[in-house]
């Protein structure tokens, strides 16, 4: 996609790539600076970046590795900046040490894993949701993260600047994932006019210079004005357990208060923080709980199963953690069975039936070959799960 | 120049390190540097790893950063990047620079980023209890090397000189007044520096290498090493050279940003700028 | 600028750890130790001002003091 020709305000439509619409969306919110390694299947949007960034005063770096990309964020955020880097599982799997630091350390930062086929190099060209339950856990340590994710570009558009959005009110990394599939196919694109979407900009402390500064005290609304390096207030920055100035601590009270601060700041919202989008749900006896670009599937067959009369509904899931599970088990009360569609062995079914009231009535529909799952595959297991075999 | 204590965090003095540790003496003489190139306190940034050397940042009153092992130099890109204005100060140990962090190391240094490194070389991993580093060298007792070392060295001023860094020395914890004019020059260089800083640890490399005191450590400094052109030097070369051994300048990469920001400026202007990359 | 005389020289014994780097390298004997490393200031008269038990001290413990410069003639 080229910017050239386009009008600097109004909407515009455009043709892109789901990574192109990652990367616009990155700029709408208001990025100004991106480090990354190339890697398939997410290089395009650094290389959207590298041209785009620099044209509207910001700053992009192809770093080393992905190690250092993630790093490189986390320092540039510290300035003031809106970051963001991007990857695929084996860069994923380099960055999950700095994400730590990001969720200790409570840094703004977006990082976007557009999935391929793993373990290891795995299918560097094809798709999959190998990864949903490395977002969660992927860095050691009790934590807690955003993930969130979306099935249309127009939908991850919007997810990535909510994605923005999020890490900034809740100072921590937010994961943006995609599968390839979604990151390479085109579709079309309107990009809202500046305003349409809210952004949120970081919170900076109203504490004069002079007066003492605590970087990591919590307001009573649950928020933490930060200040930029280079400012009036001259703080420490660790990875290590430590008290509202930032030095590191090994007093069981401050330790087990970051510890519940961590978790429960995101735990405790995962109502708040939901968000899903219902297809047919009013009186579905069959619910299809989805995500990503098995939802379009999954949008499919439910669109088709109503024009036959048969009450299916999807819950697509745009929150994937924390996970929304009041909203799942609400959503699937009464229902006659459940059906999980992703490209995994189950990653998300378990969650799915943790949050159910009857979890043997959730069954799955997936693929791990690589390729799409189709709204045939979709009819088959509901046939299975109808009772009315293959 | 102003007193060493309006540069320390003091509440948290006496520091962690051992008696006779070497790394309080590069301290005190970045403190004197950083006070000699007459630096706010608001301007400098310092970004260390994991390790002894790390510690250094905990005790400054700059703004201060302690991340990852090996790991500095990726944020401090990061934050120079995006506040070129600032000074940034990385202080890393042998096995923090060169070895968990060798990639980085070299990468910064290629790119010419404006960063002073001080790599605190004392040849050991003193936190994690004595296991041999990248600069211990051949015949070393560790205790990850109980019948002696059989890893060759790297030599820190050869690997970031052949890396692109703009500014490279070497000095000691012996030759204090050396230090504080290297370290000097180094914050002042608009560039990638480094200064290597033989740094004696008694506790986990003097009592196993033969070393019992502290005061013989720096003894060694000052009698094994030279200054680089000396007539000394050339006589014994066992001896390590200390001194400038690069001093060059070269784009610094912020600079060269910068000028990236104007023609893709230019280009989207539609001026002569240059064209629109396809 | 010629340097000023010493005034004092103050010893930090809540930061010195008594690696005794002091008193070994200083060119005067200004120190003394006791048996258990406690260093004193035994000879002030002899500093010469070198400055290097301050440069060298890794628990930044010791501080030379100058007199105030004397008042230009007039």
């Amino acid at each position: 996609m080229s910017a050239s020709g386009s009008t600097a305000t109004g909407p515009r439509t455009v043709f892109v790539q789901g990574n192109e619409a990652c990367a616009e969306a990155a700029l709408y919110a208001g990025l100004s600076f991106f480090a990354g390694y190339p890697i398939t299947p997410s290089s395009e949007i650094a290389e959207h970046l590298s041209r785009e960034l620099p044209a509207r005063g910001g700053r992009f770096i192809q770093m080393e590795d992905e190690i250092s990309s993630m790093a490189a964020i986390i320092g540039a955020s510290l300035t003031g900046s809106k970051v963001m880097t991007a990857t695929s599982g084996p860069g994923f799997s380099l960055m999950q040490e700095a994400l730590g630091f990001a969720i200790m350390a409570e840094i703004p930062c977006v990082v976007v894993d557009v999935m391929r086929g793993g373990p290891s190099t795995g299918l560097p060209t094809q798709g999959s949701q190998g990864d949903i339950n490395q977002v969660r856990w992927g860095t050691h340590g009790d934590h807690s993260i955003i993930a969130i994710t979306a099935s249309t570009h127009q939908h991850l558009f919007e997810a990535t600047v909510r994605g923005f959005n999020l890490a900034e009110t809740y100072r921590t990394p937010v994961v943006v994932l995609f599968d390839e599939m979604l990151g390479h196919m085109r579709e079309r694109l309107v990009i809202p006019e500046p305003g349409e979407l809210p952004t949120v900009d970081r919170l900076r402390t109203s504490v004069p210079e002079g007066v003492d500064y605590h970087p990591y005290l919590t307001r009573e609304d649950g928020r933490l004005p930060m200040s930029d390096f280079g400012g009036v207030h001259r703080y420490n920055v660790t990875g290590l357990y430590h008290d509202m100035w930032g030095f590191p601590s090994t007093d069981p009270a401050i330790v087990d208060d970051l510890a519940h601060h961590l978790h429960d700041k995101l735990e405790l919202r995962a109502d708040e923080l939901a968000s899903v989008r219902t297809y047919g749900m009013e009186d579905a006896e069959v619910v299809l709980v989805s995500y990503g670009s098995p939802a379009r599937s999954a949008r499919q067959v439910v669109h088709e199963a109503r024009l036959n009369g048969q009450p299916l509904g999807l819950l697509e899931l745009e929150t994937l953690w924390p996970f929304p599970a009041g909203v799942v088990r609400r959503a699937c009360r009464s229902v006659r069975a459940v059906i999980v569609v992703e490209m995994n062995m189950g990653q998300m079914l378990r969650h799915v039936k943790a949050a159910v009231d009857a979890p043997e009535r959730v069954f799955l529909s997936n693929r791990v070959d690589g390729r799409f799952i189709t709204p045939r595959d979709i009819r088959r297991v509901l046939r299975i799960v109808e009772g009315q075999g293959e | 120049m102003k007193s060493i204590d309006s540069y320390l965090r003091t509440r948290f003095m006496p520091h962690i390190w051992c008696p006779g540790c070497g790394h309080g003496t590069v301290l005190n003489g970045l403190i004197r540097s950083v006070d000699a190139v007459g630096l706010n306190k608001n301007e400098l940034v310092m970004v260390s790893g994991i390790g002894c050397s790390a510690r250094i940042a905990g005790y400054l009153d700059f703004h201060t950063l302690h991340t990852l092992h090996g790991r500095a130099l990726a944020f401090a890109t990061g934050v120079k990047m995006s506040r070129p204005d600032l000074t940034i100060l990385v202080p890393m140990g042998d096995g923090d620079a060169l070895a968990i962090g060798g990639n980085h190391f070299i990468h910064a240094a290629r790119r010419n980023i404006d960063i002073t490194v001080i790599v605190l070389n004392n040849r050991i991993y003193g936190m994690t209890g004595g296991q041999f580093s990248p600069t211990s060298g051949c015949g070393i007792q560790a205790t990850t090397a109980p019948y002696s070392s059989i890893d060759q060295p790297f030599d820190a001023v050869q690997l970031a000189s052949a890396a692109g860094a703009t500014f490279v020395a070497r000095t000691t914890t012996y030759h204090v007044n050396e230090l504080e004019q290297l370290l000097t020059r180094a914050i002042r260089h608009h560039g990638f520096s480094v200064v290597e800083v033989l740094s004696q640890c008694p506790t986990h490399f003097g009592r196993r290498n033969g070393h019992q005191e502290t005061v013989e450590m720096l003894r060694h400094f000052k009698e094994g090493t030279a200054k680089v052109g000396s007539r000394q030097l050339a006589e014994q070369v066992d001896l390590i050279p200390r001194g400038v051994f690069v001093d060059e300048e070269r784009p610094e990469y912020c600079d060269q940003y910068a000028e990236v920001i104007q023609r893709a400026q230019a280009a989207r202007a539609g001026g002569a700028g240059g064209e629109e990359p396809q | 600028m010629a340097r000023t005389a010493i005034k004092d020289i103050v010893i930090n014994q809540e930061w010195c750890k008594r690696c005794g780097i002091c008193s070994t390298f200083c060119p005067k004997d200004v120190f003394e130790t006791d048996a258990e490393g406690t260093v004193t200031v035994a000879h002030p008269e002899a500093c010469i001002a070198c400055e290097l038990c301050e440069r060298m001290c890794p628990d930044l413990a010791i501080h030379l003091e100058y007199e105030p410069p004397a008042e230009a003639p007039a």
